[in-house]
């Protein structure tokens, strides 16, 4: 579904060039794949690659088979990919209904709206209405984010960090929701993620680090080795160590 | 009334027929139509082209609509309406200019109100600019709002000018007395080589007196604004202003908040933000689907809402 043919993503920093994606080949063909690794590793850059936010340096993108590479973020979310912010974008003067609508692409009633709404936890009636600007909190934000992409239903669903800004309860449902999109949509879901429960409801795991795939393979296949630890920074394991 | 005249009342008071209540339309400089009811009198001036508009005390839910509407080319007017609001009322009263040029010649109005508004009264005002025609005439308006509020006295004033007015100055004063809340909500869309310029000074001069004057702004090509808010805290009183205008292409915006505080007891603040539409908004709703203009589009729309 989603291809990677020997992408790499440089910046330029200090008169030299960073790699940030080091030529990476991957086909991601999972209902569920989370994308799992130390910060900086390149994850939220790979989920920018595939909304087309930003374009490889070099390297072919292919969704369903079809060369997206040159494609505008337009043309991608309108071929079915949809991606939710890790930090979730604010409006002035926009409803939660206005994204809603803009987000499901067509005329839809309030009670459809709402249903959106209800399945990330938010009471809807509360929040249709509201404004997307600085009085809602980080995690009515990302809530609202995570139903936009719902609301748009398509094939692929990229999520980078959905658990960032969520609080402990909260998070519980959190899990709840992407269990129930998973059951419901037929699309599949890429999840970027830290978060140990999400790892664990993944069908395939990526585990990248430094901008290299380090592991990729079923859950049962990579999520063990995850929690013994052995991908940690190694400064980090002694200073445990040293404890 | 032609087809013209009434379809640039439709744009500036959403009038579709003759409305409920008390109303006033002047098209071309001409009374065109006038109702008046048990609580709501208006009367034509006689030193000077304008009415007053009598509101009995303890009149509720009633409205005034007084619309204008210019479709001759090359007229110039100045109008003076006075409104005297009793004690206890609460009304809506809209206003608004429509001016349709399709002469050569420039078309001016210039609204003077003045609003006496009694004690505990409760006053919506709404106001309304909309220019239209393919004449190279340009289309002018100057509205000056001046408020006076008594005791507890309410009053909320709404403005819009987002189509086709070449030039603008907008003037508006208010003295602010115990307990008495003004507040303003402005909204301007300037394109082409449009000017807008809009100038708030409120006196705060009751003890528990409020003002909040907020104005939201959207300049396209090559036009200019300028925003001015001077607020003036004389007593025990609390006055905000707020300035977000969005600037596009070639256009120029300028903020100039200014307060006074005259009073140890007066909390008085400022904000004044001008930027471009930001980059990540406009990539959130293209990852929806949108076009980068379709974005803008609806960026525009909900900040000028």
């Amino acid at each position: 579904m989603l291809e990677f043919q020997n992408v790499s993503y440089n910046v330029s920093e200090d008169n030299s060039e960073k790699e940030i994606i080091k030529n990476i080949n991957v086909k991601i063909d999972g209902r569920f794949t989370a994308i799992t690794g130390p910060n900086g590793g390149g994850k939220s850059t790979m989920a920018k690659l595939i909304a087309g936010i930003i374009k490889p340096t070099s390297g072919r993108i292919l969704f369903d088979g079809e060369d997206i590479t040159d494609m505008s973020i337009t043309d991608r979310a309108r071929k079915g990919i949809s991606y939710g912010f890790q930090q979730p974008v604010r409006f002035k003067g926009l409803t939660v209904n206005d994204l809603i609508t803009m987000a499901a692409g067509r005329k839809i009633d309030i009670t459809e709206a709402c249903s959106y709404l209800s399945e990330v936890g938010l009471c809807a009636k509360d929040y249709i209405g509201r404004e997307v600007n600085a009085s809602l909190s980080g995690g009515e934000l990302k809530r609202i984010e995570i139903a936009m992409v719902i609301a748009r239903g398509t094939a692929l669903s990229v999520f980078d960090e959905p658990e960032a800004g969520i609080d402990l309860w909260s998070f519980k449902s959190l899990i709840k929701v992407f269990e129930n999109m998973y059951k419901k949509q037929g699309g599949s879901i890429v999840i970027i993620t830290h978060q140990e429960r999400i790892l664990e409801i993944a069908d395939r795991i990526l585990v990248l680090n430094n901008g290299a795939i380090e592991k990729y393979g079923t859950r049962e296949e990579i999520f063990p080795g995850l929690m013994k630890g052995d991908i940690a920074c190694s400064a980090l394991t002694k200073a445990c160590d040293i404890d | 009334m032609d087809e013209i005249q009434r379809q640039l009342i439709r744009e500036i008071a959403g009038l579709h027929e003759v409305p409920q209540g008390a109303y006033n339309f002047r098209v071309n400089g001409q009374l065109d139509g006038r109702a008046v009811t048990e609580n709501i009198n208006i009367v034509t001036k006689e030193d000077k082209p304008g009415i007053d508009i009598i509101i009995k005390p303890g009149t509720k839910n009633e409205s005034v609509h007084i619309p204008v509407v210019l479709s001759q080319t090359g007229l110039k007017e100045s109008v003076y309406n006075d409104f005297f609001i009793g004690e206890d009322c609460d009304v809506t009263i809209v206003a608004g200019c429509g001016i349709h040029n399709g002469g050569d010649k420039a078309s001016e109005h210039s609204g003077i109100h003045s609003f006496f508004v009694g004690k505990n009264s409760r006053v919506k005002y709404i106001e309304k600019h909309y220019g239209e025609g393919d004449g190279n005439g340009e289309r002018i308006m100057n509205p000056t709002t001046h408020v006076e509020l008594s005791e507890g006295a309410y009053l909320e004033m709404e403005t819009v000018q987002i189509k086709g007015i070449d030039s603008t100055k907008r003037t508006t004063s208010a003295v602010i007395n115990d307990n008495a809340t003004f507040i303003v909500k402005e909204k301007i869309m300037t394109h082409g080589k449009q000017e807008a310029s809009t100038d708030f000074s409120v006196e705060l001069n009751g003890e528990g007196s409020s003002t909040d004057v907020i104005s939201r702004s959207v300049a396209k090509d090559d036009s200019k604004q300028t925003f001015y808010a001077r607020i003036s805290g004389n007593n025990k009183c609390s006055g905000h202003s707020e300035c977000d205008a969005i600037i596009m292409d070639r256009a120029v915006v300028r903020a100039i908040p200014e307060l006074t505080a005259a009073d140890v007891d007066a909390s008085l603040i400022h904000e004044a933000a001008i930027g471009k539409i930001a980059g990540e908004q406009l990539i959130k709703l293209m990852t929806l689907g949108l076009t980068e203009q379709e974005a803008e589009d609806q960026i525009i729309k909900g900040f000028l809402k």
